[in-house]
């Protein structure tokens, strides 16, 4: 009777779910430690309403912004920290030695490392920053649809939690960030870690999912009035292309995912080595979305360069139309090219060649936005400033990728290297040093309009000068082990194959970004310190091109309070060049009531109910399943009930926010 | 709100709206393509000739089909301003969506009673995950419609509430075009096939 309550209410939960071995306590205790001390803060400063009211309920898509970066650089360090573990591991783990984890232990590691890299710290600097700038660049107030943005937010929290949950309650997936099957089919992985990978990506990825959406028909319906689309800055088409991807790929994941939960909780066979499954299908179907996923990082990336190097080489960007149609091609090629990732499948040899081939194909596209930027580099009046140093960083990080992945496209040649080290140093050269760089700059970059002050410059090039040393000492061997046939996700190897030296390299070069990330936290640290000495009163701290440089630092609530109008690229950097006499008074802005959003928690609400289903589905406790289905759609239909999700911000008090403080986060 | 930021909301939502239709495109897409690599993977159980009931199937069909039908009169009553008729209609479109859903329940249980679950074989997995999914989208379609009504006759025929009228209705049409591929695809190759 004991036991069959326990099932009832509890499913596959029971006391052996909590962490035993000492590594994965430390990191379970650092989770509830953080769990316990973040609320004892906010009761000792008083800040809960504060929380509730500015940022938990907000629809805001700048604070919104703000909150998923705040979450990505945590999960930074989480990613971070695994990455030191699995290089200590490879570092130390030869001959007779087994280093300092088990077999089974950084196996879950290396999942969750790549997990995390990629959802929740790539994934949310990039939707942090669209939120931040996408709006403020097209000239609007405000997303398309705002409590919909706030949705997918907290989705993405949802899932990240789900993650770190995994280290306090149960284990995590040990199949790999992708979980190919049958390794992650019931037979063979029977613990729930690979329904806690099933579930914290699907919930984050329907969040994006959503998220595509809006900021399409955002870009697409709410320019402000001139701005055609050729008129856009390339940070928005940028999105625009990668929002195109998310609606094409992330429903195949969001297929792939519940296929997977089908066979292993339903007994399905979808996948499974028996019963008529096919685990090669389940390897096309979510290559059909990591392909395209990959672009969907870098493209946003690709926009916030093409903004950084104009800026600070004080010239429009050379060959817009070109760099344009760059990105569309991209789109575009980026769902030919996923078979690449297996050649090995076996599919013969015409189909490789034509994957091979358009895996080339596509590299032309991205070496001609690298040309684009180096001429607008070419005779600009350049200025040094840390987002121009990331940018420099990633186009010599970049092209060394780039080319090792031309190398690949090579059916033949990538019989040799697949499942190496060669890979792992690849891709991370274009995620790390293509993406997150790009993410980086663009985050000191547009510093300065959100909080009004301009970060630590001396501390900032400290940080990337650790990034990139650290991160070419931590990956140039692995080219070279990968060629030496060091295969990825090695536990152990033998001490006649002379690699020791080469992983102990990379695991110095951990310690060198170690570093940087370091005086990047400095660097927030001592900025928010001396913001006083920082402040940017003039809302343009860098001579900008692009419309969110001439509204106020940090921008106000409704962005502007008065729509601009726009008649050519580059609008605010024309508009500065015609304004003939700069001590002339400008014309007396005639300000109307804003149609702002009312806040709301139930985009909150919503991703809470989402975490319980999840939580539910991972162990089976199917009341809490029911919880969480029923409580997500009364929050829905409850939201849809409200006629009143908007208010008006009168003109008079428009003038009076326009005159006088301005508003600050901190 | 002005009628100019009136109008320019609703062109967010239904573009919006399509948008987000095309992407449960590609999700059914993806489970198409799923059974499309599957269907003949039996694993020595029935195959679809075996299992399908095309009768059956077609009354399915012509009632899901005349439910899209009668939707539409609702919201043409809706466009007009009728609000008994946009009741009527859409009841006796909810009428039918249930019907539809209770047969197809009827076939799923038949097959699982015959021991023909989704764990019999690859080719059963897929097709009870595609066809259970539109089914899935058809009961979604029902309580919004439940959710819809209580609305319409709360509050009457407002702006939002008409808006919201057109958008199931672009919801319901979208799942009768994804069942005409289901009834091709699934039921009438899959008869075919000797």
């Amino acid at each position: 009777m004991n036991l069959f309550f326990a099932n009832a209410f509890l499913g596959k939960l029971n006391w052996s779910a909590l962490p035993h071995d000492p590594i994965t306590i430390f990191g379970a205790s650092t989770v509830v430690g953080g769990a316990i001390l973040v609320p004892c803060l906010l009761t000792y400063f008083k800040r809960w309403k504060w929380l509730w009211r500015e940022w938990l309920t907000t629809v805001d898509p700048k604070r919104i912004g703000v909150m998923y970066i705040v979450v990505a650089l945590l999960m930074l360090l989480r990613g971070l920290s695994d990455a030191a573990l699995l290089r200590t591991q490879q570092a130390t783990s030869v001959g007779a030695s087994h280093g300092i984890l088990s077999a089974n232990h950084f196996q879950q590691i290396f999942s969750a490392h790549g997990t995390i890299m990629i959802f929740f710290v790539a994934m949310g600097l990039m939707f942090g920053l669209i939120n931040l700038i996408v709006p403020l660049q097209i000239g609007s107030r405000d997303v398309a649809f705002p409590f919909l943005n706030a949705t997918s937010f907290w989705l993405f929290v949802a899932g990240m939690l789900l993650v770190n949950l995994s280290l306090v309650v149960g284990e995590f997936s040990a199949a790999g960030w992708l979980a190919y099957p049958p390794l992650s089919e019931l037979q063979f992985s029977p613990g729930t870690g690979v329904d806690y990978w099933i579930w914290s990506l699907q919930i984050a990825g329907i969040g994006s999912l959503l998220a595509g959406v809006n900021f399409f028909v955002t870009i697409l319906k709410m320019r402000c009035p001139g701005m055609s689309l050729m008129k856009m800055p390339l940070f928005v088409w940028s999105v625009l292309c990668a929002m195109v991807l998310v609606i094409f790929a992330f429903p195949i994941l969001t297929v792939t995912l519940t296929l997977l939960f089908l066979d292993r909780s339903m007994g399905m066979h979808f996948f499974t080595a028996s019963g008529g499954g096919n685990a090669m299908m389940y390897v096309n179907l979510i290559w059909a979305w990591g392909h395209p996923e990959v672009y969907i990082l870098m493209l946003p990336a690709f926009g916030v360069y093409s903004e950084v190097v104009a800026t600070f080489s004080r010239k429009r960007l050379f060959g817009y139309t070109s760099m344009v149609w760059a990105l569309i091609a991209i789109t575009f090629l980026s769902f030919s090219v996923w078979l690449h990732h297996f050649f090995t499948m076996g599919a013969g040899a015409d189909v490789n060649a034509f994957f091979g081939i358009m895996t080339g194909v596509i590299a032309i596209p991205t070496g001609v936005k690298i040309f684009n930027w180096l001429a607008t580099m070419y005779r600009g009046r350049i200025l040094f400033a840390t987002p121009m140093f990331w940018f420099m960083g990633f186009v010599v990080t970049f092209t060394i990728g780039g080319v090792a992945g031309v190398l690949m496209s090579v059916p033949a040649i990538d019989f040799q290297v697949h499942n190496t080290l060669f890979l792992v140093a690849h891709f991370h050269m274009m995620i790390v040093g293509g993406a997150v760089f790009g993410y980086f700059a663009g985050i000191t970059y547009w510093f300065p309009k959100i909080f009004g002050f301009r970060l630590n410059e001396w501390l900032g090039k400290k940080a990337f000068w650790g990034w990139f040393v650290g991160f070419l000492l931590a990956f140039v061997p692995l080219y070279i082990l990968g060629l030496m046939g060091a295969t990825r996700r090695l536990d152990h190897y033998d001490a006649s194959l002379g690699w020791q030296p080469l992983f102990i390299v990379a695991g110095v070069g951990v310690i060198v970004v170690l570093a940087g990330v370091g005086f990047q936290v400095l660097q927030f640290v001592v900025s928010i310190m001396q913001r006083q000495a920082n402040l940017d009163t003039t809302g343009d701290p860098w001579n900008g091109r692009t419309l969110e440089w001439s509204t106020a630092s940090p921008a106000p609530f409704y962005n502007y309070a008065v729509i601009p109008q726009v008649t050519e690229r580059d609008a605010f950097w024309a508009a500065k060049q015609a304004a003939s006499d700069p001590d002339e008074e400008p014309a007396k802005p005639r300000y109307e009531d804003i149609l702002m959003p009312k806040n709301t928690p139930m985009g909150l609400f919503i991703a809470a109910f989402a975490f319980a289903f999840g939580f539910a589905a991972i162990w089976h406790i199917i009341w809490l399943a029911v919880v969480g289905l029923f409580g997500v759609i009364i929050c829905i239909i409850v939201r849809a009930s409200d006629d009143e999700p908007e208010y008006y911000v009168k003109a008079a008090e428009v003038k009076k926010i326009e005159a006088t403080a301005k508003e600050h986060y901190l | 709100m002005s009628k100019l930021e009136a109008e320019d909301t609703d062109g967010k939502a239904i573009f919006g709206f399509w948008v987000y239709l095309m992407t449960d495109c590609v999700l059914f897409a993806s489970l198409f393509a799923a059974y499309a690599v599957l269907h003949n993977n039996t694993f020595g159980g029935p195959s679809g000739s075996q299992l399908f009931s095309l009768p059956f199937v077609l009354t399915e069909t012509l009632i899901l089909l005349t439910s899209s039908f009668t939707c539409g009169l609702g919201v043409l009553s809706a466009y007009n301003g009728h609000k008994d008729k946009v009741v009527a209609w859409f009841s006796v479109t909810f009428l039918l969506g249930a019907s539809f859903l209770a047969m197809e329940l009827t076939e799923f249980s038949h097959l699982v009673h015959d021991g023909n679950s989704w764990t019999r074989s690859g080719f059963l997995s897929s097709f009870f995950t595609l066809v259970g999914t539109h089914g899935l989208h058809i009961t979604v379609g029902l309580l919004w419609m439940v959710v819809l009504m209580l609305q319409v006759l709360r509050r009457g025929l407002g702006t939002s509430t008409v808006k919201r009228l057109t958008l199931f209705s672009l919801f319901w049409h979208f799942l009768d075009l994804v069942w005409i591929f289901i009834f091709t695809i699934v039921y009438l190759l899959g008869a075919l096939k000797i």
